[in-house]
């Protein structure tokens, strides 16, 4: 029973931090129509960028923000000088993207080096706590906390501001959105920059838990994809769900089947495609 | 126009064989290379420029023939034709099997769910170790043999290289060309049209899907018995994009386009491997700047090109332009 509940903590937490990485993705990819393969290399190279500004200035929170910023910068630059050239062409796009995950990963190995890094959790987090006779450690409930409230603000964002009401309408229906006066372009690159900025911070964040190391990145990439996959491209709600199951089959998977645990993450997927493509969400 | 055609091709054919005499055993290696993945840049061409569908997730169909060539070469039998019959079945199997899910969707969403159900085999080659060695891959595969041939030395394998492109080359080419490769373009360019003309055009891109997972499976056989060792890679993101790269040099609908994509990408791989430790940046860039410069290939420039010297050569002003 303990072991039980220890493993559900795990795996909620774990489903939070792809959350927080799957919702970048899922609206970007809802309103650019971009499969955007940089994904979890913003993810490793905010983690990196954070694991640097820690060691020099021994502070965590300089950390998250100085690896939002800098993924945010990058990913800017991305969309303004390469992406925007070839707007509906997605082969073109997704090539770009690959050449970027080619760059990102091959600079952080010369920086980085290709030992696993992993950032130390911040202070007054990280000790454990007894949950029903076994130790926890606390920073898990802390991504907990952290998921649900940027849950919660994207939700709101997205459902009860003017700026969710655009989003949500040019991931309907791009023209009509344009045509009703919605400025696309800026939209779409500010969301753009915003679900870079979040895989960012997300690698920070995440550092203690997961750490960074060479390969990490199409780790992310696979799982993320899976989850939107799942929950139904461009919709926050159904990431939400698709990344909470992600979470926990991952942590029952690397347990009870650990040669197994990426095919019982992909088998569902590949079964929602099979009996409802548009994923929990509904919509293709 | 259809002679000077297949004159072009039994020239093209000769100069590919003779080479075998011409070329060092390091250069084989790589023209054998060059040859192997052109057939998996011809099988994606054939989607991306004839249906007008762009799959990233040909690993599927490659790896899944090279994991089965490596399984059979190691454990049972090094024969040519046994690894052939292998590697086309179970392609042309899982091409099946996807295609059922992935052609229900077009556009980006079909670029993604391709690649989604890729990454499903890639997470069980990397992850069930008992069977498939996982990051460590198959190691040792033999040469395949045919009778008394045994395609060990560089040259041998080369030749072989050359008959697999060829044949494929040959069958793909007559088949954009004929009435089903016409219906596959009038799909792509409308398949609305098609359907109302009376076309099963779900039936069409089905079958085109299928026999170009047939042709990823070749080259995915190929390339285990040339490497003598299969790993995840084959089946990664990687080899998917990759492919589509060598695609897009040689120019969507080209299909011969698809070689010179393959010279292009083996030759930046090797060459720009072999100067600097960080070629990998070198190729992401050279990549983007590819796709920058050159978004429609460059085998159609090249031949605009040429028709215009022609033109030149011949006094006559080329179309289009002032006389």
């Amino acid at each position: 029973m303990a072991l039980f509940v220890i493993q559900l903590l795990n795996g909620l937490s774990y489903g939070m931090l792809l959350f927080l990485l799957a919702a970048g993705l899922t609206l970007t990819f809802g309103l650019l129509r971009i499969v955007n393969l940089t994904h979890g290399s913003y993810y490793m190279l905010g983690g990196y960028v954070g694991f640097a500004t820690i060691q020099s200035t021994g502070s965590f929170l300089l950390g998250v923000l100085a690896g939002g910023a800098v993924v945010g910068i990058v990913a800017l630059a991305m969309k303004l000088l390469l992406l925007d050239r070839f707007p509906r062409d997605e082969r073109a796009q997704v090539l770009i993207t690959f050449g970027c995950l080619f760059i990102i990963a091959d600079q952080s190995l010369a920086v980085f080096g290709g030992t696993p890094q992993r950032i130390p959790t911040p202070v007054p987090f990280d000790g454990s706590m007894e949950i029903l006779g076994k130790l926890f450690p606390v920073y898990r409930f802390v991504l907990i906390a952290t998921g649900l409230a940027c849950a919660a603000a994207l939700w709101w964002l997205h459902e009860r501001t003017r700026i969710g009401v655009w989003v949500r309408g040019a991931v309907h229906n791009r023209d009509v959105a344009q045509a009703m006066g919605v400025n696309v372009s800026l939209l779409t690159t500010g969301v753009f920059l915003f679900g870079a900025a979040l895989a960012g911070m997300t690698g920070v964040i995440g550092g203690p838990l997961v750490g960074m190391y060479p390969g990490g990145d199409f780790e992310v990439l696979g799982l993320t994809l899976a989850i939107i996959v799942l929950g139904g491209v461009g919709s926050l709600g159904g990431a939400f769900v698709a990344a909470l199951l992600v979470g926990f089959l991952d942590t029952a998977g690397r347990i009870f089947f650990p040669e197994f645990a990426l095919f019982a993450i992909f088998a569902p997927m590949a079964i929602m495609l099979v009996l409802r493509p548009g994923g929990f969400a509904g919509r293709l | 126009m259809r002679r000077l055609t297949l004159a072009g091709f039994l020239a093209f054919a000769a100069i590919l064989v003779v080479l075998a005499w011409l070329l060092s055993p390091y250069h084989l290696v790589l023209a054998s290379r060059i040859l192997i993945l052109a057939i998996l840049a011809m099988s994606l061409d054939l989607l991306d420029g004839y249906v007008g569908l762009t799959s990233l997730g040909h690993a599927a169909y490659l790896g899944v023939a090279a994991y089965l060539t490596g399984f059979v070469a190691i454990g049972y039998s090094d024969n040519l034709l046994l690894l052939l019959a292998v590697g086309i079945l179970s392609s042309a199997l899982m091409g099946a099997l996807f295609g059922l899910i992935v052609l229900r969707a077009t556009g980006v969403y079909f670029l993604m769910l391709t690649l989604a159900l890729a990454q499903v085999l890639w997470g069980i080659a990397w992850q069930w170790r008992s069977v498939t060695g996982g990051d460590d891959g198959l190691p040792g595969i033999p040469r395949p043999s045919l009778g008394n041939l045994v395609f060990v030395s560089s040259s041998s394998f080369y030749i072989l290289a050359v008959v697999m492109f060829l044949i494929s080359a040959a069958i793909l080419l007559r088949l954009v060309h004929s009435p089903f490769g016409l219906t596959l373009q009038g799909i792509r360019e409308s398949s609305d049209r098609m359907a109302a003309l009376g076309y099963n055009v779900w039936l069409h891109k089905y079958i085109a899907f299928v026999i170009s997972s047939i042709f990823a499976g070749l080259s995915g056989v190929m390339l285990a018995l040339q490497n003598g060792i299969v790993t995840p890679t084959q089946l990664s993101l990687h080899t998917s994009a990759i492919g589509l790269l060598m695609a897009l040099i040689g120019g969507a609908g080209t299909m011969i386009g698809a070689i010179i994509g393959s010279v292009v990408v083996v030759l930046l791989e090797f060459g720009v491997s072999r100067y600097t430790e960080r070629w990998i940046t070198i190729l992401g860039a050279i990549y983007i700047l590819i796709v920058l410069f050159a978004p429609e290939g460059i085998y159609g420039p090249l031949k605009r090109l040429g028709q215009r010297a022609m033109a030149m050569i011949s006094k006559k002003p080329a179309m289009g332009e002032p006389s």
